[in-house]
C-alpha cells in the first residue's frame, strides 16, 4: 500500500497502559511486576541472568559468544528507503552485527504491507517484520504464519522492561507474537511560538482555554484558529479518528476505551457520541477550522499547516499532530535533511499537550507503535529478536533523533533532541497510555468504515452525526 | 503501389482550419496536465505547493528554477543499474508475448484444428482475471521451482498478464489479412512456419508494433509484479521501485514525484516515436490488402 | 504485388541424417538456453568484469535468451515436426503455434482463476452457506455503490475515449505534422495509472477560495470569476472527475489503433464515395466508420475491461471514499487490508461475470469477420 510508515502507524488498534499499576480493560493481561504473565511455552527459558551472562536473553548470549558466527538474519519495515529512518534503524543494529558476526539484512521496501502479506503468503517471509497494527499481528497469528514467542522468549523480563500493556499489545489469545521497539505521541498540537508571542497568546492547559483562545483569535481577526486536514492518498480519514480518540480518552473512562475498541459497547455508544461533540465543536464551528470542510477534506496532509507559514503571518494557528510533521513545515520541504530546515521545530514552532477535558481522568496519551513479529525460527533470528527488546537497541536510534522507546529502561536523560526530550517524559508522566484504537479494532472498520465515516462526516460539515456513527456500527464484522 | 497508398490515405489531405482548430485544441488540452508536471519537476517544492505551475510560465525571472529535483532523483546510488534492468525485464518480457501470440493468432485464424474457437474464447475471456488474484497462487508456485527473483520468473510473468491482450489483438489483425496470399503461398509449397515468418510477420507489423508499444510500456511502468516476483534487492531492482523508493508516496511532494515521472517517461515516449517509423513500414507491407 | 509473397519451397532435408541432425541440434539449444540461464541466475557471474561490463554483459545475456531464445525453441520444434509423416505433423502443428501460448496461459491465469472461483465458494465465513459471500457482497452497501460506479464507468469512458480517439484520428489525418500532433495525444499513454492520478490530483487541486490556486482547473475557473470547485470530494462531480482520468489516458490507445486502421481503408473507397458527391461528414460515417467497425469494437472492448478493472485511479485519489468505491479496490481491500479472501474472491467472480456481455459482443464481431472460416 502506498502510504507513508507515518500515516500507516496511525492505523492501528489501541490499548490502555498506565504508567503505574493496571488500568487496562479486560483484554489487557496483568503488567504488574510480581504476578507473572502466563507463558505458554513448555520449558521456558525465563530465568534472567542465563549461562552466558551479561543479557538476561538465552539466544542473544549465545550469539555473543560467537555461537552464530557467519549465519544471517533478514529483517524488513516499511521505513522510507533512503529516509532517516531506515538510515536510523541500520545503524541500530549496527553493534548487533558487531558483537555476534551474524550478517543482518535490513530492507527497507516499498509498497510495505502488500509486499510482506504476498512474501508470507507466498512461503517466502522474511525472518522478522516491523509491523504497526496489532490486528496485523493478530491476522498472521490466527493464519499460522508466525513463531510464538511465549514458547522461548524471556517475557518476563519484557514485561519488567517495558511500558505497561505493551507486552499485552505484542500478545493474542494469550501468546507473545510481537515486541514492540519504538512508540509514537499522537496527542500534542503545534502553534507558531513567535506569532503566539506577537498577540499574546498563551499555549492552553484546559480544552476551556484552548476554546477561549480559538474564539480570541477570530475576534481578532487574525484568520483561523485550526489548521485540521485528513486527506491521505488511500488512507484519508486517519487523522479525524485520532482526534476522535485522543477526546475519548479525555471525556471517558479507560474501560470505555477498551471496551470501544473490542466492540462490547456499540461504535456509536453515547459516550463516543459525547466525544464526537467535543470533536465538531473544533471541526465545525463557523471560522474555527481554516478553510472550512472543504479544506479538511482535500488538504494532503502535508499541507494541512501551509497557512500556518504564510508570508502574511499565521492564518491558522493550531495543528494537532504527531513529531514527524516538522519535514512539511513550509520551505522545510526543500530540504530532507533536518539541520537545513529554515523552520525549526522548537525555535519557530512549539507544540503543547493536547489538554485535558475532564480533570477526572487525568493526563491521558494518545500513541502508536511498531512491532518486530518473527516469521522464521532460527537461533540467530531468536538473538536478533531478544536485541531489539534490549534498550541498547534503541542508543543509536536515540541519538539520532526522532525515537521514543517503550523501554523503561532507557534513561530520560538520554533523549537529547527535539522534541523527543519533551515526548519521552510525557509518556513517563502519562496516566493513561491509550494506543490508536482503529489500529486495534477489526481492518474492515479500523481501516476501513471509520475513516470513510469520519470523510463524510467531514464533507455533511458535521451534519447526521447519529446516522453515521450508526452506519459504522452496522459495518462491524459479525463474530 | 506502395508508395502512392502511403501518402494518399483513407481520407486526403486537405484539413482546412476547422480541422486544423480541432487537432490543435485537443493537443492542448490533452498536453495541458503533463505540461503542469513538467514545470512543477523544475520547481523547488514550497514554491510548488504554495502557487499554481503556470504562474512560474508567466514570470519566469521571478521563479527560482531549479535542476535539485532532477539531481535528487538521478544522484541515488543504483540508478544506471536500475535503468539497466528496467531494460533486462522490459525488452525480453515484451518480445516473448509477442512472439507467442503472433503464433498463436496465426493459429486461430488460419489453421484448422479441434477446438479452436473454444481456445480462442477462454484465451479471451481470461482478458479479465485480475491481477492482484493471481499473485499468490503464482508466488506458491515459483516459491517451489526457485523463480522468484529470477528474470526468466519475471519475463514468464508478463508474458502470462499480457498474452491475452496480444492474442487478441493480434488475431484481430492476422484475421483479416487477405485469404488468396495463403493460398497461393501453399500452391507454391510453402508450410505454415514459412507462411508465418514470410507473410503473417512482415504483414503484421502494424499490429506487432501497436503492441509492442503497449506491452513495452506495461511492463515498463508496471511496480506489482516486479516488487511481488523480481523483489527490491538491488542486483535486479528496476526503475519504477527505485522511483518509488526514491519519492515515496506524493506525500513526498509533487517536486521529487514529478521529477521522477519524467526520468522514467523518457524512454516510453522515444520509443514510440521511434516505432511509428516501423507502423509505416508495417502499412507498406499491408498494402497487399488493397 | 508484393515482394513478400515470393515463397521458397520449404527446405528439403536428407530424410535420415537430416533427423539426427536436427534432434542434435535441438538438444544444443535447449542446453544452452537452461545453461544460459543458470549463470544469470547466479549473482556472481559477472563480478569479475567489473560493475559496468559486469552489468552490460548480463544484460546482453539476459536480452540474447530472452529474444533468441524463444525464437530458436520455435525453430527447432519445428524442425523437428518436419520429419513427422506428413498426416502426423498436419496433426501436430497447430499445437506448436498455440501450445507454448496456452501453456503460459494456463499457469497464469486459467489456474489462479480456477482456485479463485472455487475459493469464492469454500472460503467461507463460519456457519454461512457456500453463497454467503455472494450474499454479504450485493447486501454490503459499500459494494452496492461500487457496482454502481462500475457501470458509471463502463458508460461513460469507453465510449469516450472511442469517439475522441477516432476524431483526433480522423482528423489528424489530415494535418500537415500528424505524427507530432499524434505523439501528444498518445504521450499520457506511457504514464502508469498512478503516475496519471497524481497528475490529475495536481490538475482537481481545490485550495480556498480566494487565495492562490495550484490547481489548474480552479485556476482557470477563479481567473475568470468562479468559485473554485474540490472536485475529488464532492459528489457525484469526484467520480466523474476519475472518469475524465481514465479518458485522457485510453485516447491515445484508441487514437493509434485507429488511426491504422483508417489507413488501412482502401483510397479507392472514400474516394469513390466523394465522386459520388458524399459530404465529408457522411463520407466518414457512412464509409470510414463502417470499413473499420471491427477495429472500433475491438478498441471499445478492450477499454471496457480497462476500465472494468480499475483500480489505482480510486485508490490513489480518493481511497474510495465519498461514494467513488469500485469493485476492483473494493477487492483489493478486501485482499489485502480486511484480509478476507472470500469477499475477494467474490469480488473477482463478479468482475468475471460483468465482462461476459463485452465478450459475446466481441465474439460476435470476430465471427462475422470468420474465425469459423
Amino acid at each position: 500500500m502506498k502510504k507513508h510508515r507515518w500515516s500507516i502507524a496511525l492505523v492501528a488498534l489501541a490499548l490502555l497502559l498506565a504508567a503505574c499499576g493496571d488500568t487496562g480493560g479486560e483484554t489487557t493481561t496483568t503488567g504488574g511486576d510480581e504476578e507473572p504473565t502466563t507463558t505458554a511455552g513448555e520449558e521456558p527459558t525465563t530465568t534472567a541472568g542465563a549461562p552466558a551472562g551479561e543479557t538476561p536473553y538465552t539466544e542473544l548470549n549465545a550469539a555473543i559468544a560467537g555461537d552464530y558466527e557467519g549465519t544471517s538474519v533478514e529483517i524488513v519495515a516499511q521505513w522510507a528507503p533512503d529516509g532517516a529512518e531506515a538510515t536510523s534503524f541500520d545503524l541500530a543494529l549496527q553493534p548487533f552485527r558487531d558483537a555476534t558476526g551474524i550478517e543482518v539484512n535490513f530492507e527497507p521496501t516499498v509498497e510495505y504491507e502488500t509486499a510482506l502479506q504476498v512474501r508470507v503468503d507466498g512461503g517466502n517471509a522474511p525472518d522478522l517484520a516491523q509491523i504497526a497494527q496489532p490486528g496485523k499481528m493478530q491476522q498472521y497469528a490466527d493464519a499460522g504464519s508466525l513463531i510464538n514467542l511465549s514458547e522461548w522468549f524471556n517475557v518476563d523480563q519484557l514485561t519488567q522492561d517495558q511500558v505497561a500493556g505493551f507486552v499485552e499489545l505484542g500478545s493474542h489469545n494469550g501468546d507473545l507474537y510481537g515486541v514492540y521497539y519504538k512508540t509514537d505521541v499522537k496527542s500534542i498540537v503545534w502553534y507558531p511560538i513567535q506569532g503566539f508571542a506577537d498577540n499574546g497568546y498563551e499555549p492552553p492547559t484546559t480544552w476551556e482555554e484552548m476554546i477561549a483562545l480559538s474564539d480570541q483569535i477570530v475576534a481578532d481577526g487574525n484568520g483561523n484558529p485550526w489548521c485540521i486536514s485528513i486527506e491521505s492518498e488511500a488512507a484519508d480519514g486517519w487523522v479525524a479518528t485520532d482526534w476522535m480518540e485522543d477526546i475519548l480518552l479525555r471525556t471517558a473512562p479507560p474501560e470505555i476505551y477498551t471496551q470501544w475498541y473490542n466492540h462490547e459497547i456499540p461504535f456509536n455508544d453515547p459516550e463516543v457520541l459525547e466525544a464526537a461533540e467535543y470533536m465538531s465543536q473544533i471541526w465545525f464551528t463557523p471560522d474555527y477550522a481554516y478553510g472550512g470542510n472543504t479544506y479538511i477534506n482535500a488538504t494532503f496532509i502535508g499541507n494541512t499547516q501551509d497557512p500556518m507559514f504564510d508570508p502574511a503571518g499565521p492564518q491558522c494557528w493550531m495543528q494537532k499532530q504527531a513529531a514527524w510533521i516538522p519535514g512539511f513545515w513550509g520551505e522545510n520541504k526543500d530540504f530532507t535533511d533536518p539541520a537545513d530546515w529554515p523552520n525549526k521545530p522548537g525555535e519557530d514552532v512549539g507544540f503543547f499537550y493536547f489538554p485535558t477535558i475532564e480533570e477526572e481522568f487525568g493526563q491521558p496519551v494518545l500513541g502508536g507503535g511498531d512491532m518486530f513479529v518473527m516469521f522464521n525460527d532460527r537461533p540467530e533470528v531468536r538473538a536478533l529478536l531478544e536485541y531489539l527488546a534490549t534498550a541498547e537497541s534503541s542508543a543509536a536510534w536515540i541519538e539520532r533523533g526522532g525515537f521514543v522507546s517503550p523501554n523503561v529502561n532507557v534513561p530520560l536523560d538520554s533523549y537529547t533532541t527535539y522534541p523527543e526530550t519533551e515526548l519521552s517524559t510525557m509518556v513517563a508522566n502519562a496516566t493513561t497510555f491509550g494506543f490508536d484504537a482503529s489500529d486495534l479494532m477489526p481492518a474492515d472498520v479500523g481501516a476501513g468504515t471509520f475513516w470513510s465515516g469520519m470523510v463524510e462526516w467531514v464533507a455533511a460539515n458535521g451534519e447526521g452525526t447519529e446516522e453515521i456513527f450508526q452506519s459504522i456500527e452496522d459495518s462491524w464484522p459479525a463474530g | 503501389m506502395t508508395a502512392r497508398t502511403l501518402r494518399r490515405t483513407g481520407m486526403p489531405n486537405r484539413g482546412g482550419w476547422p480541422v486544423k482548430l480541432s487537432v490543435f485544441l485537443i493537443v492542448v488540452l490533452w498536453t495541458i496536465p503533463s505540461l503542469g508536471l513538467l514545470v512543477s519537476s523544475f520547481r523547488p517544492a514550497s514554491e510548488a505547493t504554495a502557487t499554481g505551475w503556470w504562474t512560474a510560465l508567466f514570470s519566469p525571472l521571478a521563479t527560482d528554477w531549479t535542476f535539485a529535483n532532477y539531481a535528487n532523483v538521478l544522484g541515488k546510488g543504483g540508478m544506471f543499474d536500475a535503468f539497466v534492468n528496467s531494460l533486462i525485464v522490459t525488452i525480453p518480457a515484451t518480445v516473448i508475448p509477442i512472439t507467442l501470440a503472433a503464433f498463436a493468432a496465426y493459429a486461430f485464424a488460419w489453421v484448422k484444428f479441434r477446438g479452436r474457437a473454444f481456445l480462442f474464447a477462454v484465451v479471451v475471456g481470461l482478458l479479465v482475471v485480475p491481477l492482484q488474484m493471481s499473485l499468490v497462487p503464482l508466488l506458491r508456485i515459483y516459491q517451489a521451482t526457485g523463480l522468484t527473483g529470477s528474470f526468466l520468473g519475471i519475463w514468464l510473468a508478463h508474458t502470462g498478464f499480457g498474452l491475452p491482450l496480444a492474442i487478441y489483438l493480434l488475431y484481430n489483425y492476422i484475421s483479416q489479412l487477405p485469404k488468396d496470399i495463403f493460398e497461393s503461398a501453399y500452391i507454391d509449397g510453402a508450410t505454415p512456419f514459412t507462411a508465418f515468418t514470410r507473410l503473417v510477420l512482415p504483414l503484421s507489423y502494424p499490429a506487432l508494433a501497436a503492441f509492442a508499444i503497449f506491452q513495452f510500456l506495461w511492463v515498463w511502468n508496471d511496480l506489482l509484479v516486479a516488487l511481488v516476483f523480481l523483489g527490491t534487492t538491488s542486483d535486479v531492482s528496476v526503475l519504477t521501485i527505485q522511483l518509488a523508493t526514491l519519492a515515496g508516496t506524493r506525500g513526498e511532494s509533487i517536486h521529487l514525484l514529478s521529477a521522477a515521472a519524467f526520468v522514467s517517461m523518457v524512454l516510453p515516449v522515444v520509443v514510440f516515436l521511434a516505432l511509428q517509423r516501423f507502423f509505416v513500414r508495417g502499412l507498406l507491407a499491408g498494402s497487399v490488402k488493397g | 504485388m508484393s515482394e513478400a509473397v515470393e515463397l521458397q519451397a520449404p527446405v528439403q532435408n536428407g530424410r535420415r541424417w537430416g533427423v539426427l541432425r536436427d534432434v542434435v541440434i535441438s538438444v544444443g539449444v535447449i542446453g544452452l538456453i537452461w545453461l544460459g540461464l543458470r549463470v544469470l541466475r547466479d549473482p556472481e557471474a559477472f563480478s569479475e568484469w567489473g560493475d559496468l561490463t559486469g552489468k552490460l554483459a548480463q544484460a546482453m545475456l539476459a536480452l540474447v535468451l530472452g529474444i533468441a531464445g524463444i525464437w530458436a525453441l520455435f525453430i527447432v520444434v519445428n524442425s523437428l515436426v518436419e520429419h513427422l509423416p506428413a498426416r502426423a505433423a498436419e496433426l501436430v502443428r497447430p499445437w506448436i503455434f498455440v501450445l507454448p501460448a496456452l501453456a503460459v496461459v494456463a499457469v497464469y491465469l486459467v489456474y489462479p482463476a480456477i482456485r479463485t472461483i472455487i475459493q469464492s465458494f469454500t472460503e467461507v465465513p463460519e456457519g454461512g452457506g457456500i453463497f454467503s459471500n455472494y450474499i454479504e457482497a450485493f447486501t454490503d452497501p459499500a459494494v452496492q455503490i461500487a457496482i454502481r460506479n462500475n457501470v458509471i464507468w463502463l458508460l461513460l469512458a469507453p465510449a469516450a475515449a472511442v469517439v475522441i480517439g477516432l476524431a483526433f484520428a480522423a482528423l489528424a489525418d489530415r494535418v500537415k505534422h500528424e505524427s507530432l500532433a499524434k505523439t501528444f495525444v498518445f504521450v499520457p499513454l506511457a504514464i502508469s495509472m498512478v503516475g496519471a492520478s497524481v497528475i490529475w490530483g495536481y490538475m482537481y487541486a481545490w485550495r480556498v477560495p480566494g487565495t492562490d490556486q495550484v490547481g489548474f482547473i480552479n485556476g482557470v475557473i477563479q481567473f475568470f470569476g468562479g468559485e473554485p470547485i474540490p472536485f475529488l470530494f464532492e459528489i457525484p462531480i469526484n467520480t466523474y472527475a476519475m472518469i475524465v482520468i481514465m479518458i485522457w489516458l485510453q485516447v491515445g490507445f484508441a487514437m493509434v489503433i485507429l488511426s491504422a486502421a483508417i489507413k488501412g481503408v482502401p483510397v479507392e473507397l472514400t474516394e469513390a464515395a466523394r465522386i459520388d458527391g458524399a459530404s465529408e461528414l457522411q463520407n466518414f460515417f457512412k464509409v470510414l466508420v463502417p470499413s473499420i467497425r471491427g477495429s472500433i469494437i475491438t478498441v471499445f472492448t478492450t477499454i471496457a475491461i480497462v476500465v472494468l478493472k480499475v483500480f489505482d485511479i480510486v485508490y490513489t485519489l480518493t481511497g474510495g471514499n465519498l461514494e467513488t468505491e469500485v469493485v476492483a479496490l473494493r477487492m483489493y481491500d478486501a485482499m489485502f487490508r480486511f484480509r478476507n479472501f472470500g469477499q475477494a474472491t467474490a469480488m473477482a467472480v463478479i468482475l468475471f461475470l460483468a465482462v461476459v456481455p463485452i465478450m459475446i459482443v466481441n465474439v460476435r464481431n470476430l465471427r462475422k469477420q470468420g474465425i469459423e472460416a
